[in-house]
């Protein structure tokens, strides 16, 4: 087997305000030629930093501090900035994560085809438009000829990734390395672009790597899979063996917290920290009805249908999920039973009383505002940066509570213990805690006035899984011990499965799909919710 | 990467820790606050130690040039120009500081009304705004002072309106990007009603930038005001005030008595050069983010 790249021993190390942080610690590893490779890793592994290490393309304040990675022949460490101006693009490519930030926004995406072809010198004047519309054609992209001129604006994000797709392939690379390439994908979207990518890599017989933090996604597409904690490699092999037997502690942790069919919240978590499940008291009384429920704006052309027409219920005690991929109506749904929006019409029966009637803006006064709460799903936006934890906590409490002095500061003592935060941690700003401990933050935020209803807006979502296995646990715990009702939000769902005892799947407005989560995710009714199951990547079932 | 490392590394700490760090790691910031700090005790303690009183005039003792007696020479009445410079920092000073306070207030109020509740009262702002700063400001700032009126106030307030634009644009923009974020969502759960949430979650958030906006303002102010005075509108003579020193003094600089217009030039020169400087320094210590 030919080896296409060898890495040996690479650090690399950032310049901070704090001093010298190793953000890859000597790893060693080799490509083959034809092989995809899935490097995986939660945020701050290094993972993203090797791949730009190989590329040349550090932060400022980054260096190569050690070790050697040669690429056919090419010693990536020290060759020239004009041989490696060279290379990027046409040796080696790479798909970025975010496609809208990775495309110039006010060029054609047709035109940023043709400056990669010319720059590498594999198209002319007079023929790169045809080749950039065959690049486009070889993406899967219909009608090629009109997209050529059309804006990444004017594109999906899915549509944007299979672009950028297409400008990493563009030159032939012999290497392409794609960095969470579906990351803020929907997930029937997900698995299209993460199809097509494999199937241009086989048919192209490139090599790759592919950096995710999805251990289901890389074992479904890899070939290998690499385990990175702390700049390091702990543990390397095939997908199969890593998911059946995993050798190191922490690969063993990610593997059980990814989700799967036919496993509980419980063993998510590593199995010394599995307690027993507390089982929450469900009653048959509806807490919260919604009926016929509309939403229109008034979009430029012509009035947009976010919702048309929803009715459900939620029980005393339920956890109800609400599925559906971005622009199906579940934010706006979300938004109007939290009281931050006004419907257009329908009735949302809270506690026997209909509170649609009373506006939005002025439910803030609204005794019942203690009693509805929102866990948002972007723990750092939903964070006031300039608010430290504890300020963050005591503002409902305040407000709403009229709580002041040491009761407060004994409330909030309290709430960070109920949620697993450590109380030095309180006087800290947002950017000063973790992704884990900000979701705490917003969740003891949340659950401060004892609500009866909590709408859970994809709280996990921007979490590793490790701490989403946490997170989603602390949830479950939370609802048994104070008795709260759950409305939760997702695209996942095999994550919606764990948590709730009623699905509803929306699309386009409307709901698709209801029923029992355990009837819906084993006999899905609808032919939406089987694409959806369909579309979940699928990890090996662990023996 | 780089935040999460650091993340692993931060430790709370206090506001006056973060100040001491931003003027060690960034010497400029730490010249400016030393000669803002001697700007503000000239102002202060001025007038109670410079040698001479700024008013007094002796014929016999006119147009000397600077000496270890008078070390900014004498104007063409005898006064002590060192003793007339300091004296009028305080006056220059507290112009601009009037002027910039005021057009940060009514500039952050319009701004915040037009950037949350956008609609009509932003079409009407913006407008008004487009309107005051169609005109050259300063040819707008002489035609309001001379309007209504050649006192100290009116010096203020038309400064005030000249600057008040740049504060309602930038609270306007900075308003209307966060009127949606999640924190401010997450305020209104917490039972704030539209006003909280505006003066006391999304206003704060908006200071770092016009940190540095007030302090470009206040050095502009200065200039402004010693523009205004130098063509004769505002404070009037025997005031002590750069702008008029200057301009008296430049009838001198023909006939070789530089010193008279010199100095109140380069003290003016010096303030607005460390209102510039300042800014940077400023916006790093009001910005939480930068606490790491």
């Amino acid at each position: 087997m030919t080896k296409v790249l060898s890495v040996r021993d690479l650090a690399v190390t950032f310049q901070t305000r704090r001093g010298t942080v190793d953000a890859v610690r000597g790893i060693s590893f080799d490509l083959a030629k034809g092989e995809i490779l899935g490097i995986v890793g939660e945020s701050g592994s290094g993972k993203s930093v090797t791949s730009y290490a190989l590329m040349r393309i550090l932060d400022a304040g980054g260096v190569i501090k050690a070790g050697d990675a040669t690429y056919s022949g090419t010693d990536l460490r020290r060759a020239s900035e004009r041989d490696m101006c060279d290379i990027r693009g046409r040796e080696i490519s790479m798909i970025f994560q975010n496609p809208r930030a990775a495309l110039n926004p006010i060029r054609k995406v047709g035109h940023q085809i043709e400056d990669v072809l010319r720059q590498h010198a594999r198209a002319t004047r007079y023929d790169a438009r045809a080749k950039a519309i065959a690049a486009l054609e070889a993406v899967r992209i219909n009608d090629a000829e009109a997209r050529y001129n059309a804006y990444p604006f004017e594109l999906s994000g899915g549509m944007c990734q299979r672009i950028v797709c297409a400008i990493a392939l563009a030159c032939d690379p012999r290497l392409l390395i794609a960095d969470e390439p579906t990351t803020g994908l929907d997930i029937t979207t997900q698995k299209a672009v993460m199809d097509l990518v494999r199937d241009l890599i086989r048919e192209r017989r490139m090599s790759s790597i592919l950096i995710t933090h999805d251990l289901g996604l890389a074992a479904q597409y890899c070939d290998r899979i690499m385990v990175m904690k702390d700049g390091m490699i702990v543990e390397q092999g095939d997908p199969l063996q890593i998911f059946s037997a995993p050798q190191h502690p922490y690969s063993r942790k990610l593997v059980d917290a990814t989700p799967r069919a036919g496993e509980t919240v419980r063993s998510l978590l590593p199995p010394g920290d599995r307690r027993k499940e507390l089982v929450p008291a469900i009653s048959d009384q509806p807490l919260l009805e919604v009926r016929n429920l509309t939403k229109t704006y008034a979009g430029k052309s012509g009035p947009v249908h976010a919702v048309k027409g929803i009715s459900f219920a939620v029980n005393l005690g339920q956890c109800v999920g609400l599925v559906g991929e971005s622009g199906c109506g579940k934010s706006t749904t979300s938004e109007i039973l939290v009281r931050l929006m006004d419907a257009t019409s329908g009735q949302v029966i809270f506690d026997g009383e209909d509170i649609a009637q009373v506006p939005a803006r002025s439910f803030a006064k609204d005794p019942r505002r203690a009693d509805i709460q929102m866990v948002f799903q972007d723990a750092t936006d939903s964070l006031n940066p300039r608010h430290t934890a504890r300020q963050t906590i005591a503002e409902p409490l305040r407000r709403l509570g009229g709580i002041r002095g040491a009761k407060l500061t004994a409330r909030i003592e309290e709430l960070a213990a109920l949620v697993g935060l450590p109380l030095p941690l309180l006087d800290r700003f947002s950017h000063q805690l973790s992704g884990g401990q900000k979701a705490r933050v917003g969740i003891a935020r949340a659950i401060a006035l004892d609500p009866k209803f909590l709408i859970l807006d994809e709280p996990t979502a921007a979490l590793d899984v490790s701490i989403q296995a946490v997170v989603l646990n602390l949830l479950v715990d939370l609802r048994a011990k104070l008795g709260l009702s759950y409305l939760f939000v997702s695209h996942d769902l095999h994550v919606v499965r764990l948590l709730c005892d009623h699905v509803i799947v929306m699309k386009d407005g409307e709901i698709v799909e209801q029923g029992a989560a355990a009837d819906v995710m084993s006999q899905p009714k609808s032919d939406y919710t089987k694409s959806l199951l369909a579309a979940a990547p699928k990890p090996p079932e662990r023996r | 990467m780089t935040e999460t490392s650091q993340e692993a590394a931060a430790r709370t700490s206090s506001g006056f820790d973060h100040t001491l760090y931003i003027l060690r790691a960034n010497p400029v910031t730490l010249v400016a606050f030393g000669m803002f700090a001697l700007l503000i005790f000239s102002a202060v303690f001025g007038p109670s130690l410079v040698p001479y009183d700024p008013l007094a005039t002796n014929a016999s003792n006119a147009l000397q040039p600077p000496s270890a007696e008078h070390w900014f020479g004498t104007d063409n009445v005898g006064r002590d120009v060192f003793s007339r410079v300091i004296v009028a920092t305080r006056l220059d000073l507290s112009i601009s500081v009037a002027a910039v306070t005021l057009s940060f207030v009514v500039g952050s109020v319009l701004g915040c009304i037009a950037g949350y509740w956008g609609g009509w009262p932003d079409i009407i702002l913006n407008r008004f705004l487009d309107t005051i700063m169609a005109f050259p400001l300063f040819v707008l700032a002489m035609g309001i002072v001379a309007a209504l009126g050649n006192t100290i106030e009116n010096i203020i307030y038309a400064t005030a309106i000249i600057n008040m634009p740049f504060y309602a644009r930038l609270v306007r923009a900075e308003v209307n990007i966060r009127r949606d974020a999640g924190f401010v969502r997450a305020a209104k759960l917490a039972g704030n009603s539209d006003l909280r949430v505006l003066a006391l979650h999304i206003f704060p958030n908006a200071l770092p930038p016009m940190m540095v906006q007030v302090s470009l303002n206040l050095g502009w102010a200065i200039l402004n005001a010693a523009g205004l005075s130098f063509i004769g509108l505002g404070v009037s003579p025997p005031t002590a005030e750069w702008g008029i020193m200057v301009a008296e003094g430049a009838n001198f600089i023909v006939s070789g008595e530089w010193w008279l217009a010199v100095f109140p030039g380069l003290w003016l020169m010096i303030a607005v050069f460390t209102f510039n400087l300042l800014g940077d320094g400023l916006r790093d210590i009001v910005d939480p983010r930068q606490r790491t």
